[in-house]
């Protein structure tokens, strides 16, 4: 009976994530509760209730609001540090790869273990943020698990077209502008804090062709209602766009590099 | 050479990187149970021509096969019949010894089971048995490289090639490599090796290529390479910096042929030590004097001019 290649990989991602799973599934877990108490909560109370709120947030409380944006944008940020840093890892330092297409696996098995692995860091992280927002009355809802479903979209929208951007480099000097220019400012642009219609029209535009826009609709539809089917079918669709696009060059670029 | 088909033919074999021809047109063959070698200085196209045997650097012309079957067409069936010694070690450094080659039989879909199996047999024969649940990081050069040969051995490969395989080891640990892979020679395997080394290729290789910027300048067994391009014997005389070069007349006098080196004059001959008498009744004494037998770094000398390692 063989196993399917990219499982085989993925061991690998395994036994070395098996060394540190423990701070890492606590982290899933106090990282977005220490969020939510800091802004949800905080900024929540300043909000609820002022400057038309209530309109603009269409009755849902600030707190619920962030919170469940917080599926979406939490695999983002887990899964683009592993897709960049220990992406390159297997590529320049440890060689992990380069060991791996010498056997008899090649470069698309690889890209099949990295949405293995990304796709399983995600789902830590996207339920690390359900389980917390479980304990909340505002967000306690059966439609955490399908919003958990829609972060592993999220991370994997996000992972494989960095992962390919990453086989692609000698280097890793580009890795803190990716994060400092391109995540970061869709955390604050893409609707996490407030609706992306608050935006200047140009902007808002620029929202709409970002993964990170389309993964908080789905999460937040998912978990406090309010998303029409036809909407949700087009944000899944620009999230698997993403994901095919990111695979279809991840293959491409391990080739490249590993098999010159 | 044998009259069983060859395990690796190449002809006219190419690789090109965007303008540079690191490999330029060779042709060899490997029978099945030789243990052939590579011999050349950097950037002769060892690992060029190690990498395509490999199925992981796509042929760029000439014709290339490996057990029969075209790389292009049946990399991974090639490659599931083959054990790699890379030039680098290319192994997990935060997993275990017995982890590296457990997921690395995984990756030849060897169940977990067996891969243990093996995995304590094969750090056995690499005498590592008591590293198996450390982790690589702080292992010396030479153990991570038998960690290598170990790995590259547990899916019981028919053909093993090795990259340099004890570059950077000390002669002790050189000599513990020479006997494992000896060892697997006598059980019939296929090795095909790179080296820098003379001693190793002496050792190791029933038969071997000389190369030199991409291209084959010599082929043969060892010792019938020593005997068709250099003499039984060398005398090596050294008369002290930039003063060598005055004594060439003389020695060449004496000999069939003389190199002359920054640091000593190579006098090629059958007997050194006639030579040495004669060159003393002529008034030249050197500052030193050895008489050595050939070896192929006088044949590498002889066909590119150059030596090998300094
Ligand atoms: N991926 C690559 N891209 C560009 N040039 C390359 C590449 N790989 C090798 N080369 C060049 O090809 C030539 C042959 O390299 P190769 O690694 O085959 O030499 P070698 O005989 O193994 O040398 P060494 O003894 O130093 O390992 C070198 O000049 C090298 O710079
Ligand atoms: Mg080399």
């Amino acid at each position: 009976m063989s196993t399917p290649a990219a499982v085989r990989v993925a061991y690998r991602d395994w036994l070395l994530y098996r060394q540190v799973w423990r701070s890492n599934a606590v982290g899933a877990f106090v990282q977005p509760l220490l969020y939510l108490l800091g802004v949800g909560l905080g900024i929540g109370t300043l909000v609820d209730d002022n400057a038309g709120s209530t309109v603009i947030l269409e009755g849902t409380s600030y707190f619920a609001f962030y919170a469940t944006a917080l599926i979406a944008t939490t695999p983002m940020f887990n899964t683009s540090g592993e897709a960049l840093w220990s992406t390159m890892d297997g590529f320049t330092w440890g060689n992990a790869y380069r060991a791996m297409v010498a056997t008899p696996l090649d470069p698309r098995d690889v890209a099949a273990g990295f949405v293995i692995r990304f796709g399983a860091r995600a789902a830590i992280a996207s339920t690390g943020v359900a389980v917390v927002l479980a304990l909340f009355d505002d967000t306690r809802s059966l439609g955490l698990i399908p919003a958990v479903f829609v972060g592993v979209l999220c991370g994997l929208a996000f992972a494989m077209p960095i992962a390919a951007w990453t086989s692609s480099r000698a280097q890793a000097d580009s890795f803190p502008a990716i994060l400092r220019f391109g995540i970061i400012p869709m955390f604050l642009f893409g609707g996490a804090f407030y609706p992306i219609t608050q935006l200047p029209d140009a902007l808002e535009v620029v929202a709409w062709a970002t993964p990170l826009f389309h993964a908080i609709e789905l999460t937040r539809g998912a978990v406090l209602g309010g998303l029409s089917t036809d909407l949700a079918v087009v944000h899944l669709a620009v999230l698997t766009a993403y994901i095919a696009v990111g695979w279809i060059a991840c293959v491409r670029t391990i080739r490249r590099r590993l098999w010159p | 050479m044998s009259s069983a088909a060859p395990l690796i033919q190449a002809t006219g074999l190419k690789k090109r990187f965007g303008d540079f021809v690191a490999v330029d047109g060779i042709d060899f063959e490997v029978a099945p149970g030789e243990s052939f070698g590579f011999l050349g200085p950097n950037g002769a196209g060892k690992t060029s021509t190690m990498r395509m045997i490999g199925c992981v650097s796509p042929v760029t012309a000439g014709s290339l096969r490996i057990f029969g079957l075209d790389p292009d067409e049946d990399g991974r069936t090639i490659r599931s019949r083959m054990g790699v010694v890379p030039q680098l070690d290319q192994l997990d450094n935060e997993l275990t010894v017995l982890e590296n080659l457990v997921i690395y039989a995984r990756y030849f879909d060897i169940s977990k089971a067996e891969a243990r199996t093996r995995a304590g047999e094969l750090l056995d024969f690499v005498q590592l048995t008591e590293k198996a649940s450390s982790t690589v990081e702080p292992l010396s050069g030479g153990q991570k490289r038998r960690v290598s040969i170990a790995r590259s051995l547990i899916s019981e490969p028919e053909l093993l090639i090795l990259d340099e395989p004890t570059t950077g080891l000390d002669p002790q640990a050189r000599h513990v490599l020479w006997d494992r892979l000896y060892q697997l020679k006598e059980q019939g395997r296929t090795l095909v090796l790179t080296t820098h080394y003379m001693d190793e290729a002496e050792q190791l290789c029933d038969r071997l290529v000389v190369m030199d910027a991409g291209k084959i300048v010599a082929e043969g067994a060892p010792r019938d390479l020593i005997t068709t391009y250099s003499t039984r014997e060398v005398l090596e005389m050294r008369f002290g910096r930039g003063r060598n070069a005055e004594f060439i007349a003389d020695a060449e006098s004496v000999s069939e042929r003389v190199e002359v080196l920054p640091d000593r004059l190579l006098v090629y001959t059958d007997d050194g030590e006639a030579a040495l008498v004669a060159l003393h009744a002529r008034d030249v004494v050197p500052d030193s004097a050895l008489v050595r037998r050939s070896s192929l770094e006088d044949v590498f000398l002889r066909l590119t001019g150059r030596t090998l390692v300094d």
